[in-house]
């Protein structure tokens, strides 16, 4: 089986990914949105048309003079909106803002979406986030222990486990990684929809690296009652091609639905649907590339050693 | 084959039903349509952070009852339909943890209203100035520090009410406590004579009245502030807010969020566009690939979409842009378990099996990778649900969970009731060619 045989080319294709995201994790680290840091956004409409952007430059870099805003963001959003991205402002200070934009009420604008978020629920959500990254990877290495129980030869079920975790930290690093190059370049932020996109991505991936898993249990299995004398290698190559097929089916329908959603979805889960299409793309490849190809890697260390 | 066939067109006339039921009851005044989220309807979430560390761990929970009781009562003075006021337990483990109070005020705009209706801290103390400080009042500026507390609060109050001095007609709020407070008050008084106990309200003193003798019965009075017709006003304001509740403890606005009602509808509209289009593609990918079996697969996730549906409004699911993001990815992901089993019945033909033992042999085998993959994503929902800290998170892990969930069932029946229903019995070329799928021959 080709993928197998190759299966160097790929570890070495996947180790390059996992070095660019790491290395850009630590030189760019991720762009915190404000649910995980805290702070505010204000989102502004104009209801008739938006007025020159420089006055309201002017008019917002006026009141963070006054109110001492701190470093802010202010960017227009579309053709009629504007929003300004700063620390948490108090009820009486997002009412200035308010003022500022509409030029003391001379510009009819509507209040389009405000979101405040102590530093309180910012910690609480970024431990929330890491608790249940770990407990749903640990969670899913246990199932996996347990429902390949009976399988032992030549590998044994808590490797299926360890492999299995070794494909979902890779799943997880490469869309970090890309998001962390985003956020340098493109300003993207990481909030909790997020790590709801990792955690999906996880189960998505582990989904189709079971699949992988069940049908080379299925094979041993027949490889034993027949008693052909197949290796493992061997094995292995013919379950990853006879279920290549359906991984890339199911990943390709979830991907259209995804892309459908990021372009026409509304704009709230955008950046959602951009995690998820990268994150299931990896998901596939590492389900047929990598978390099998390890199986046949181990195998050939316990035999050496 | 009759039997097979019968249970093929009651499926689809079941799933017909439940659509219509979907389709029949969006109409504004039906008691059965989507519940759509903040983000979608427009609307205003401020989340409070109480202030527990006064209080035993014990009575933590009654408290915090009470506390979330007032603030519905003051909601609904402020004419909210459907507010959602929810107590959140954060913070895992031990001193971490925290209590927090989520109202959601749907289709409403003025947070300033918002904030200053819900939010209005009406904290009543009753504390002793401490002794070594009785005889330098004049001189000394009293800070919070001034005062040590005697457990007497707003919590303990009945009710308030608004009275006259009969001879300078002066207004006065008199206080009932009810029977704790008044044994409370009782003790207080009788154990501090001659010292002197401060009326906070809202960190600020109220008054300062000397204690002559012990009070029992349980009534006090605020008297002394409220000058002209503007302090008659203000009594008023402060009996009617004593009323509405003095909360039993300390709050903090620590999140607020608002969505105006246009964006919530042009997210409402690019969902259901987004969620449209997603189901044509996946459905035009399906027949073009898979040809028959294909179809089939698009009639069960059609039954899919509508059992789902139906659930959402029968639970009520509240529906939010995440979750609706979370029900179209399931779509990608329900179609999932079809393609396992088209893909195994067609290795099954591939071994020169009949038609109809195949479709069998696909079923029975699909069924374990079925069950392993499912499982795992049954329990990634779970802990999403679980440990998420927002809303938004919750709405898409449940929209997701149940998907899953509901899309293992559908194929397992819907789509293996309607391969069987279709004729294998001597297949011809054409139901071959039917059944064999795009990039295999």
């Amino acid at each position: 089986m080709f993928i197998i045989k190759n299966r160097k080319i790929f570890y070495t294709f996947s180790a390059l990914l996992i070095i660019i995201s790491i290395v850009s994790l630590f030189v760019w680290k991720l762009e915190l949105g404000i649910d995980f840091k805290g702070g505010s956004v204000v989102e502004i409409r104009y209801v008739d048309a938006r007025p020159e952007v420089s006055v309201i430059k002017q008019n917002i870099s006026d009141l963070a003079q006054t109110i001492s805003l701190g470093n802010y963001v202010l960017q227009p959003v579309g053709d009629s909106d504007f929003s300004l991205k700063s620390r948490l402002v108090s009820d009486i200070e997002r009412q200035q803002i308010e003022n500022a934009f509409s030029n003391n009420g001379t510009i009819k604008t509507e209040l389009k979406k405000v979101n405040s978020i102590g530093p309180l629920i910012g910690k609480e959500a970024a431990q929330k986030a890491i608790v249940s990254i770990i407990l749903v990877i640990l969670c899913i290495v246990l199932f996996i222990t347990f429902a390949f129980r009976h399988v032992s030869k030549p590998v044994q079920s808590w490797k299926y486990g360890l492999m299995a975790i070794i494909a979902l930290a890779h799943d997880v690093i490469i869309p970090t990684g890309v998001f962390s190059i985003l956020g340098h370049f493109k300003g993207y932020e990481v909030d909790t929809l997020f790590v709801t996109a990792l955690l999906v991505i996880l189960g998505f991936s582990i989904h189709d690296t079971i699949v992988v898993y069940d049908r080379i249990r299925e094979n041993l299995k027949n490889s034993i009652s027949q008693n052909d004398k197949k290796d493992f290698e061997t094995i292995v190559g013919e379950s990853v091609s006879q279920t290549f097929v359906r991984s890339i089916n199911t990943s390709m329908t979830t991907i259209l639905a995804l892309v459908v959603l990021y372009f026409l979805g509304p704009e709230a889960t955008q950046h959602f649907s951009l995690a998820l299409i990268i994150g299931v793309a990896i998901g596939t490849y590492s389900s047929i590339f990598i978390a099998s190809a390890l199986l046949v890697t181990i195998e050939k260390w316990q035999k050496q050693a | 084959m009759f039997k097979r066939r019968f249970w093929a067109v009651m499926l689809v006339l079941v799933a017909g039903l439940i659509g219509y039921f979907v389709y029949s009851t969006n109409g504004p005044d039906s008691s059965k349509k989507f519940k759509l989220g903040l983000d979608l309807n427009g609307g205003i979430e401020l989340i409070y952070q109480a202030d527990t560390s006064g209080i035993a761990i014990a009575d933590i929970s009654g408290k915090m009852n009470s506390l979330k009781d007032l603030i519905e009562k003051r909601v609904n003075v402020f004419g909210v339909s459907e507010p959602i006021i929810q107590i959140e337990k954060v913070g895992m483990i031990g001193s971490d943890a925290s209590e927090q109070l989520i109202v959601d005020l749907p289709g409403q705009t003025d947070i300033a209203g918002a904030i200053a209706q819900v939010g209005k801290t009406y904290v009543l103390e009753f504390n002793l100035l401490k002794k070594e400080l009785e005889n330098s009042t004049s001189t000394l500026p009293l800070t919070a520090d001034s005062f040590e507390s005697t457990g007497l609060t707003g919590a303990f109050l009945e009710k308030a009410t608004l009275e006259f001095n009969s001879t300078t007609g002066e207004p006065s709020v008199a206080l009932q406590f009810d029977s704790e407070g008044s044994d409370l008050f009782a003790k207080v008084t009788r154990d501090n004579v001659n010292r002197r106990l401060a009326i906070f309200l809202d960190g600020d003193i109220k008054s300062m009245p000397v204690i002559r003798e012990e009070i029992t019965g349980g009534k006090a009075s605020i008297s002394g502030g409220f000058m002209g017709s503007a302090g008659i006003k203000e009594a008023k304001d402060l009996v009617s807010n004593l009323n509405l509740g003095a909360l039993p403890i300390p709050i903090e606005l620590i999140s607020t969020q608002s969505v105006g009602a246009s964006l919530g509808i042009e997210a409402v509209n690019a969902s259901v566009y987004a969620g449209f289009w997603a189901f044509i593609v996946i459905a035009l990918f399906l027949i073009l690939w898979y040809r028959l079996p294909g179809l089939l697969a698009v009639i069960s996730l059609s039954i899919y979409v509508a059992i789902n549906l139906a659930i959402f409004k029968l639970i009520p699911v509240t529906l939010t842009a995440a979750g609706i993001a979370g029900f179209i990815l399931s779509l990608g992901m329900a179609v999932d378990a079809n393609i396992l089993i088209f893909e195994r019945m067609r290795e099954e033909l591939a071994r020169g099996r009949e038609l109809g033992d195949a479709v069998k042999e696909g079923f029975a085998r699909a069924w374990l990778s079925i069950r392993d993959s499912n499982t795992s994503s049954i329990i990634t929902a779970i802990i999403l649900y679980a440990f998420s800290s927002t809303p938004v998170v919750k709405g898409f892990a449940l929209v997701f969970g149940l998907g899953v969930f509901i899309s293992m069932f559908t194929a397992i029946t819907a789509s293996r009731t309607l391969l069987l229903a279709i004729k294998h019995d001597n297949a011809g070329k054409v139901m071959k060619f039917l059944f064999s799928s795009g990039g295999h021959k």
